[in-house]
């Protein structure tokens, strides 16, 4: 019997029509399986930031999302120019969208924030030049 | 009542299993099996949307009878704010009222004057719930129905108040009540519906425990029967319209929100663009709104399966009758012993949910994702599901088997040609060997009819 079940996404850089369609994808599923609502929203809203952040800063990666009976654990992978400052990242408001971004309406620089917020565990590694890897825990 | 009913039939001289309904459901409500398209009830939410695409027009909507008048002594006919829109040249609301009259109603009570009354109270309720906004309109039944099965974050926004076509019905029963002094089964009230979502609700409203609406009939058939009472003579005509701008244009989609006066609203209409805009909603993408007006039919209410106007004309005919009209001719001070208010909580239905408990959802949701990787991906529909994943769905709930796929049949069937072949060439051609591949094959023949018939292509 399977314990865990895992969706792998790949999430394409070039296309910001399409951010979002992961985290959608993952919602619908954790409806289907009767997850809590509530985890569903923080799932939810978490992966739709980090998704949004690998379009704008990284060129795409890949999520992948891990479902247990107590837990979902979210990591997505990105080979993007990496965060210099995590800290200052980390700080809601700070923000080195470009301005084609932020005139979309993204960009608002609470991505980070956000994602910490709807998680209970989260952590960042990040190489500048190399990528960065965030991954997040829900706890069910 | 049945908590899933709906009010969509099914000709089934007409439906020749095609697979044009499976496709266009939003929700993927129907299957095809046995060569006809059947609904899931728990799934289908009214939207119209196989009634529209069906090109056999085997989906049939259900409503009332007008000859069901006769069954009470005393009748009021509550025309939805879309009607008036319905006919050319009509500059006079009463025109249409005093034809009800004449066609053997004995009162009526415009649903726009109480669609007047229900902007007023969301604009109090808005103002007084404003951290909790934004709100989403509850006067679309089908809307209601969608947020109940498929997002359940988001029922604590429904504003909790009646719809304008319930209000009506209330006001109007007691109104006959008082007048008459007849009991209140002998008084019918009868609704003249745009679509036969509201024929669902008419049965099994949600957010009150029962509705004071006791017949709903299709505007497509009173049309016609009203056409020879009108009067082009407007001096003999009762003065019986109560509504403004307001209640008329809640007719179309974007009258509603107009009725609140804010700026600060969204107004979506079409099943898939309320369905998006669920979606987002429920991520958190809006930011400063206070109103969310959803219309499950194209352009609102003018785009009803049961109108006969062609929704966009329709649109422009009712802005173009209320423009001159004042803004409102029906206040909540006319009714101050209104009961307005939801009276019963809308709870989540889980009907999309695959198994009883998470553990055994997560581990169906396991087999859902591996059978989806083994099937074609063609979204074909042959197998009478939407969706090759729909169909790995059903299978994993026990309601098909993976040769309902015609292209797993046929690989199937390949192999067992491969297999028999193989067996009858390796055999002896001695005589009793003969007779076994003979046997063989005899053997094979029956499999494939068995699962041939089976099929039923």
């Amino acid at each position: 019997m399977a314990e865990n079940l895992t969706f792998r996404y790949k999430i394409s850089g070039d296309d910001f029509t399409r951010a979002g369609e992961a985290s959608s994808n993952v919602k619908s599923k954790l409806k289907q399986m009767g997850v809590d609502n509530n985890a569903i929203r923080k799932v939810a809203i978490a992966m739709y930031e980090g998704e949004i952040n690998m379009v704008i800063h990284a060129n795409g990666g890949t999520i992948t999302v891990e479902i247990s009976s107590d837990n979902i654990h979210l990591v997505l992978a990105d080979t993007g120019p990496g965060i210099a400052d995590i800290e200052k990242a980390m700080r809601e408001g700070y923000s080195t969208a470009p301005e084609e971004v932020r005139s979309l309406g993204f960009g608002a620089g609470m991505g980070l924030p956000n994602m910490k917020k709807y998680s209970d565990n989260m952590t960042i590694e990040s190489v500048v030049g190399v990528g960065t890897t965030v991954t997040m825990d829900i706890h069910l | 009542m049945d908590k899933f009913i709906h009010s969509v039939k099914l000709d089934t001289n007409a439906c020749n299993g095609c697979i044009n309904c499976i496709k266009y459901c939003p929700t993927q409500a129907i299957r095809v099996r046995n060569k006809k398209a059947a609904i899931i009830p728990e799934f289908c939410v009214d939207c119209g949307r196989c009634i529209r695409y069906c090109p056999h027009h085997a989906k049939i909507p259900a409503y009332d009878s007008v000859h069901e008048m006769k069954n009470y002594k005393y009748t009021v006919a509550l025309p939805a704010p879309s009607f008036y829109a319905q006919f050319n040249n009509l500059t006079n609301v009463d025109i249409v009222l005093n034809a009800l009259l004449s066609l053997g109603f004995d009162d009526v009570f415009e649903v726009s004057a109480a669609a007047e009354l229900v902007s007023e109270l969301t604009r109090v309720y808005i103002s007084q719930h404003s951290e909790n906004a934004p709100f989403i309109s509850s006067a679309c039944p089908t809307v209601v129905r969608i947020i109940r099965v498929r997002f359940p974050t988001l029922l604590p926004r429904l504003l909790p108040i009646k719809a304008p076509v319930e209000i009506a019905a209330e006001i109007a029963r007691d109104r006959a009540i008082k007048k008459t002094g007849l009991p209140s089964e002998d008084i019918g009230i009868f609704f003249i519906s745009p679509c036969p979502s509201k024929v669902t609700y008419a049965k099994a409203p949600l957010g009150i425990r029962k509705s004071n609406i006791d017949k709903v009939l299709a505007m497509k058939e009173i049309y016609p029967l009203l056409l020879p009472h009108m009067t082009h003579d407007e001096t003999h005509l009762k003065p019986l319209a109560s509504s403004g701008r307001i209640g008329i244009g809640w007719g179309g989609s974007g009258g509603e929100s107009a009725g609140l006066l804010t700026d600060n609203y969204l107004a979506a209409d079409g099943i898939m663009d309320v369905l998006r805009v669920l979606n987002d909603l429920e991520d958190e993408k809006f930011h400063d709104l206070n109103f969310i007006e959803l219309n499950a039919c194209s352009g609102g209410c003018v785009g009803g399966t049961l109108t006969v106007e062609n929704p966009h004309v329709a649109a422009s005919k009712n802005k173009r009758l209320h423009r001159y009209l004042p803004v409102a001719q029906t206040h909540l001070n006319q009714y101050p012993d209104l009961e307005s208010g939801w009276t019963e909580e809308v709870e989540y239905e889980p009907v999309f949910r695959l198994g009883k408990s998470f553990r055994e959802s997560l581990e169906m949701m396991g087999m859902v994702e591996e059978l989806t990787e083994q099937l074609p991906g063609l979204d074909c529909g042959s197998c009478g599901a939407p969706t090759c994943r729909a169909l790995a769905e059903d299978i994993v709930r026990g309601e098909a088997t993976q040769n309902d796929c015609v292209h797993i049949l046929y690989d199937y069937i390949n192999s067992l040609t491969g297999e028999i072949a193989s067996l009858t060439k390796s055999l002896d051609l001695s005589e009793k060997q003969n007779n076994q591949s003979l046997k063989l094959l005899e053997e094979y023949i029956e499999k494939l009819t068995t699962e041939l018939t089976r099929k039923d292509l």
